[in-house]
């Protein structure tokens, strides 16, 4: 494919509460084997990209830990390759990435060394699977300046934590409001954009000389009037994961069949770092119905509705519901788990007891004791 | 420059010739594995039709050859040839440059080497010797001081640095690894007579009366030269083998032979009972030998890394499944692997059940291996009926098992016994009645998907 791919994974989000604590969101582990990360990374190995940059700024420790080969996506080419770009300090600059825009300008070498005349740029924290290629077959027929992906989450999520868009017939936009107060409309921006690598680094150039640092607000949404903006809309899964609600939603999607069926079964496929993890074990005395169970884990105990990410142990007469129970979590005996979301690596002693009330999801975060135990 | 050719031709000065002495960076491996993964092992019957026996599933997403390959790497044997000769396509894949097992290295790794024509005789591996053989140049090519000399067919973890130890502190010119196996069965093995230094004294294959009960693995180290010197003296005889030929050649010759003495779990995989009895011992609440260690992990190529899918009326007591697995029937003290679907009503017990393998709603299927992507359809019912001997191998097909080879479909609404074999597409004709005998085979050879 004729482009190359940004991904911005520097982002924290308040929505995400003590979950962004231990990791970017681009981290968050996804569907019992997989970070959000893979799903984009995969999109553009599955499209033919070659050469991507992954920019990281918040908490990077576990993303750089999961990019630590590019091979798990096929990017380890001598053309091409997966590049890393944290924010470092040099004679000219020492500032942290001031915004997206300033984090491809801080880089800018990497599309004016590029060749290919295109760039696709995407969040972490989308979960889809998408062909860029077609994307960009219709920005060119559309002679667009830029193409933004859309998304209709009406019954899905709240539009207030995204960018609206609203178009013409054409599908041109005509309307771009990013996190508006009360939002008319379903159709936002899912955080992929399509835009010749000349014009991107004449506009970064522009708007970081004017001191303006964000992509979508100073670049976008301020150049929406003079240039060509066309709204591409997915039709197929799409959902971000930045809050908690949606976090927790878009990974109980999974237990569908259609949703699992679509993400694990279609062509093509979504790939992720493999950990050589032994296959799941049930022991006797243990009830498993309606969940995701990864390698790894071990379980004794009682498991209902719920995602078990790799190597989880359940003790004996546990019961867990409706919940996700993150990589690395030790569950102790006769431990009663409803509704909750569990941080990876926590330590539950025996016999206790969590559960989140009134339709809120309780995050847990405990200490990794297990060899005090 | 004219000076030194006066001087040389007056006798003034020695002519030395220039000599390249290939440099300091000639490449040096202190050992390297050469892993024999050639054998058939016609004692799994169907499970082998298509494939060699190291390429044989196992534990839901392991293949056998996973077990020696993992060894080596993290016993810090970086170089290994891959033997191959019966069936060699899936160890092929299976295997590629190595990357699972980190074996894909700018100088070593793993190489797969198959019998290739020579300019005067070409022929195929006949023995395990021969093969080792047949391939000096490639060790040769590593300089090497000690060769490791593996089979592709049984489950252990071992640490083959500590036995290259022990090799080097009895200053041995040949190591056997053994292991104590209760005496009552050591008339089984081949078993060694040792001194208390551990070197070997006698040799017995098969003893009726046995001495000892240190029983051979198969897997020795040689010190190079003496391999090198052995393998050479016996390359004209017929099917040279490692436990008939260089063995009794290197002790005849008076080398210093030592047994080292293993005390791990080691299960030979060879007989379609002690494959199903290997698998079986996994799902213990402890297994005996564990494979959720965090030390000494074993790797194996991972085309799915979905997580497994476990219904709302699923029921699952005592088993160990493979990622993207779907159940939505039963499963009772089972192995399935990789992508299986087992569908709404199924009831699987006491069975090994392969990546990607399919079994029908209503289905019944007791104390069965089915390979790997075999459809069984709806409303079956396996392993079922008296326990009588297989008609055509009885030394086979026994131990009550029902065995069905890859690929193989088998259609809906049929009963089939014990101690049976089906190998290829069967339809409902194939089954008079609707019904497989204990003790029948059904192999439609030619019609594979």
């Amino acid at each position: 494919m004729r482009a190359i791919g940004i991904v911005l994974a520097g982002g924290n989000s308040s929505r995400m509460k003590e979950l962004s604590n231990k990791r970017a969101v681009a981290a968050m582990p996804i569907a019992g084997g997989y970070r959000s990360i893979d799903f984009v990374l995969s999109s553009m190995s599955n499209s033919h990209i070659q050469k991507v940059a992954v920019y990281t700024q918040y908490n990077a420790k576990s993303l750089n830990e999961h990019l630590n080969s590019s091979k798990w996506w096929d990017f380890g080419r001598k053309q091409g390759g997966l590049y890393i770009f944290t924010p470092t300090t040099t004679p000219n600059n020492s500032y942290w990435y001031r915004g997206t825009a300033d984090a491809i300008a801080q880089n800018l070498d990497f599309l004016k060394n590029s060749h290919e005349p295109y760039v696709v740029i995407a969040s972490g924290d989308g979960i889809y699977k998408l062909d860029y290629a077609k994307v960009l077959e219709y920005h060119i027929a559309k002679k667009a300046d830029f193409t933004v992906v859309t998304a209709n989450i009406q019954g899905q999520d709240d539009p207030s934590r995204f960018g609206v868009i609203k178009t013409d017939s054409d599908g041109r936009v005509t309307d771009f409001e990013e996190k508006p107060i009360s939002a008319e409309g379903y159709q936002v921006s899912a955080g992929i954009y399509i835009v010749r690598r000349r014009q991107l680094i004449e506009l970064i150039e522009k708007s970081v000389e004017e001191e303006r640092y964000d992509f979508v607000k100073d670049i976008l949404i301020r150049y929406k009037g003079i240039k060509r903006v066309y709204a591409y809309p997915i039709d197929t899964y799409w959902s971000n994961i930045s809050s908690v609600e949606s976090y927790f939603s878009t990974n109980m999607d999974f237990l569908k069949d259609d949703v699992r069926n679509y993400f694990f079964k279609q062509y093509p496929n979504v790939y992720s770092k493999v950990q050589d993890l032994p296959p799941a074990k049930y022991n006797n005395g243990s009830s498993v119905k309606n969940s995701l169970v990864s390698s790894g884990c071990i379980i004794n105990g009682n498991v209902e509705g719920s995602i078990l990410f790799k190597n989880v142990y359940v003790g004996n007469n546990c019961s867990i519901k409706n919940s996700i129970i993150l990589n690395d979590v030790y569950i102790g005996d006769n431990t009663h788990i409803e509704n909750c979301i569990m941080e990876s690596r926590d330590t539950i002693r025996a016999n206790s007891d969590y559960k989140g009330e009134n339709g809120e999801i309780k995050i847990i975060v405990e200490k990794n004791e297990r060899y005090a135990l | 420059m004219s000076i030194i050719f006066i001087e040389i031709f007056l006798g003034l000065k020695k002519y030395i010739p220039y000599k390249y002495n290939g440099g300091d960076r000639v490449i040096k491996k202190e050992m390297i594995a050469m892993l024999l993964a050639g054998g058939q092992g016609s004692r799994l019957g169907v499970l082998t039709a298509d494939v060699a026996k190291p390429a044989v599933a196992f534990g839901g997403k392991y293949r056998i050859i996973d077990f020696p390959l993992s060894n080596c790497i993290n016993s810090g044997v970086d170089t290994v040839g891959v033997l191959t000769q019966y069936q060699p396509l899936r160890l092929n894949t299976h295997i590629g440059i190595g990357i699972p097992w980190d074996l894909d290295r700018n100088v070593g790794g793993v190489s797969i080497l198959p019998p290739y024509e020579k300019s005067n005789s070409s022929e195929w591996y006949t023995g395990t010797a021969n093969a080792i053989y047949q391939n000096m140049k490639y060790m040769e090519y590593y300089n090497p001081e000690y060769v490791l000399i593996l089979g592709g067919d049984h489950i252990y973890k071992m640490d083959y640095e500590v036995m290259l130890d022990f090799h080097k502190a009895s200053k041995a010119d040949v190591t056997l690894a053994t292991i104590p196996v209760p005496m009552e069965e050591a008339s089984r093995f081949g078993v060694v007579i040792t001194d208390e230094s551990k070197r070997i004294l006698e040799f017995e294959e098969k003893p009726e009366h046995p001495r000892s009960n240190l029983a051979s693995m198969g897997i020795y180290i040689f010190s190079w030269p003496v391999l090198r010197d052995s393998l050479l003296k016996l390359k004209d005889q017929p099917s040279c083998d490692f436990g008939k030929h260089i063995i009794p050649y290197c002790y005849e010759q008076g080398k210093r032979i030592f047994a080292y003495e293993y005390n791990g779990y080691w299960k030979d995989v060879g007989t379609l009972g002690s494959y199903w009895q290997a698998n079986m011992e996994l799902i213990d609440l402890i297994p005996i030998f564990n494979l959720y260690e965090e030390f000494w992990k074993i790797y194996t190529k991972s085309d799915n890394i979905t997580p497994q899918y476990i219904s709302g009326n699923a029921v699952i007591d005592k088993a160990i499944i493979g990622e993207g697995a779907e159940i939505f029937g039963e499963v009772h003290n089972s192995v399935i692997g990789s992508g299986v679907h087992i569908a709404p009503g199924a009831i699987v017990r006491d069975s090994i059940i392969m990546t990607d393998a399919e079994i029908g709603s209503n289905t019944v299927v007791d104390k069965s291996i089915i390979a790997e992507k075999v459809k069984i359809g709806s409303s079956c019912v396996l392993g079922t009926g008296k326990d009588v001997p297989n008609k055509i191998k009885p030394d086979v097909y026994s131990f009550g098992l029902v065995t069905i080879g890859e690929d193989s479909i088998v259609p809906d609404n049929v009963q089939i016994g014990k101690n049976t074999a089906i190998s290829g597409v069967t339809d409902i004709s194939d089954y008079p009645g609707g019904i497989l005998e204990s003790g029948e085979t059904l192999i439609k050879v030619g019609e594979k998907i």
